[in-house]
């Protein structure tokens, strides 16, 4: 699913502060953790609140839609007439989408679309694990995308940096101003593909050479 | 695989001789008076065959070591290997650089992933990693055998003349992932391995074992410390190398000589005598020669490679 980090209040606030009522939409889509009606509501009741604090008035209606990137859908579930903002609670494609089918008033995201990746629930921890590269190669690797898991994506790792089947690098979680708040020891994306592939008996795809990856098919936008 | 001896280095280990390398660290700066001071104390020795240049070293920003390897080998006579990271460039400046390099008349190349730029001084840096280290290998064996580049592109005259070498992880665990990492790129065409420093011999005795079956010959890195502090530097702050203890309780002991003179002099002594017998043991195990890495020390290089040629 696509993972999304909500953006501050304070942030949204500053895009909406020039409106007076606004069109909060939710997504019932792969946007995880949820952002449907429920979020929506939660996000109307905080931008009136800070609004309010500041002295000054935005009213907030709530809508959500099944799938927010579904141009087709969102034109006949979405009615945003009178209204002067839409605040998008989907992942970027979704507030892209609104943007696109109602040009005659700006939506604004309410969240960081992060990356592709599942969620541990046990800990409520989100992880990243696919790029959407174009090119899957899980099939020789156990079903670890070095492009991913490994920091520099390499095709034939691992490199030095791989001390104790750690990697060098190790994630930073940050803040909504950007400041590391706390960094985490990983796991080195090869050291687990090797691993992976010794329990399956296949070392000889470990050992594989690999030739580099073809970028020409990363050239954004992409379209199929 | 074709493959051709262009440089001393290649050449010496090529007639089985036991080879040295030293290490030459330019810095963020056009100034290489410092650096090929040290290349000339390497080169007086007598026993240093090439030295390294590092390339952006833990992803610290330095002069093109492309740059730094012509003026050093120009003008010490010392001759040089280039060492290339894939950390901050593509394919296309790394074929640039190759031809660069062979144009100037270098004639080895480490190939290296490179440090991830978040560790190093510009921690904001889009990193590169177009190809891998591997891939390198691959790009310079097919530049200098078959005259073209990895998208088959053909170089126009001669080829550059090069030969390649690889990093070793000594302390790499487990150690088959290591080998057959280094299987890979022996395939694609390394001519040799250097390995990071390791002090204690019976890790290098082990790696020597290991790698093998690999059929590429092996330079071990050493580092002999000047004192206690780097000794216990390496141990605590260095990824992945292990100082053992009674060498540094030995160092720690050292370190508390009063006399200067006599303490530098203990300590160089203690230095020669240690790695002498370890690189006995390493010529043992079939290493085809040792690579030591200490920058701006160089009291006990001469006497080590004498020692150890006994």
């Amino acid at each position: 699913m696509i993972i999304t980090k909500e953006k501050p209040i304070e942030e949204i606030y500053g895009f909406l502060e020039p409106f007076g009522k606004v069109l909060v939409v939710g997504c019932d889509g792969c946007t995880q953790p949820p952002r449907g009606l429920r979020e929506a509501e939660t996000y109307a009741s905080l931008i009136e609140m800070a609004a309010k604090m500041k002295g000054k008035e935005i009213k907030c209606a709530t809508i959500t839609v099944p799938r927010q990137c579904c141009s087709e859908g969102v034109e006949t579930q979405i009615k945003p007439a009178g209204y002067e903002a839409m605040l998008s609670m989907a992942c970027g494609i979704g507030s892209q989408v609104l943007n696109q089918v109602f040009p005659e008033i700006p939506t604004f995201p309410a969240q960081n679309t992060v990356f592709n990746g599942y969620e541990e629930k046990r800990e409520g921890i989100m992880y990243e694990n696919c790029r959407a590269c174009g090119d899957c190669m899980l099939g020789e690797t156990g079903g670890i995308c070095p492009r991913t898991i490994c920091a520099k994506g390499l095709m034939n790792g691992p490199c030095g940096g791989c001390i104790d089947g750690k990697c060098e690098i190790p994630v930073q979680i940050r803040n909504w101003k950007g400041e590391v708040v706390e960094e985490i020891k990983q796991d080195c994306g090869w050291y687990q593909i090797f691993n992976r592939l010794k329990d399956l008996k296949r070392l000889d795809l470990f050992e594989k050479y690999r030739p580099p990856t073809d970028y020409s098919i990363w050239t954004n936008p992409r379209r199929i | 695989m074709e493959k051709k001896a262009f440089s001393e280095l290649a050449k010496m280990v090529e007639a089985k001789k036991f080879v040295f390398t030293g290490e030459l660290e330019p810095h963020r700066s056009i100034d290489l008076t410092e650096v090929k001071d040290w290349a000339t104390t390497l080169k007086k020795t007598g026993g240093i065959t090439a030295a390294n240049v590092t390339d952006n070293p833990r992803s610290d920003s330095a002069i093109s070591s492309l740059v730094a390897a012509y003026l050093i080998q120009r003008d010490t006579g010392l001759e040089c290997v280039y060492q290339l990271r894939v950390t901050d460039r593509n394919r296309l400046a790394l074929v640039s650089d190759i031809l660069g390099a062979g144009a100037l008349g270098l004639h080895n190349i480490l190939a290296l992933a490179g440090d991830h730029t978040r560790v190093g001084t510009t921690p904001k840096a889009k990193p590169v990693f177009d190809l891998d280290s591997a891939n390198l290998v691959d790009l310079i064996h097919r530049m200098v055998y078959e005259g073209k580049d990895l998208d088959g592109n053909e170089i126009a005259g001669p080829r550059p003349e090069i030969n390649v070498g690889v990093a070793g992880g000594i302390m790499a665990e487990p150690l088959e992932m290591e080998v057959l990492k280094l299987k890979r790129k022996a395939k694609v065409g390394a001519d040799f391995i250097q390995t990071q420093a390791v002090f204690d011999i019976s890790l290098a005795v082990r790696y020597l074992k290991a790698v093998k079956e690999v059929g590429i010959p092996t330079l071990i890195g050493i580092f002999p410390p000047r004192s206690y502090g780097q000794a216990e530097f390496f141990g605590k702050f260095v990824p992945g190398v292990v100082v053992p203890k009674e060498f540094l309780d030995d160092f720690k002991k050292m370190s508390e000589i009063t006399d200067k003179a006599a303490r530098k002099e203990k300590i160089k002594e203690y230095n020669v005598n240690y790695f002498v017998d370890f690189i006995k043991e390493i010529r043992k195990e079939g290493a085809a020669g040792c690579h030591i890495m200490a920058v701006g020390y160089p009291d006990p290089i001469g006497p080590i490679i004498a020692g150890a040629g006994k």
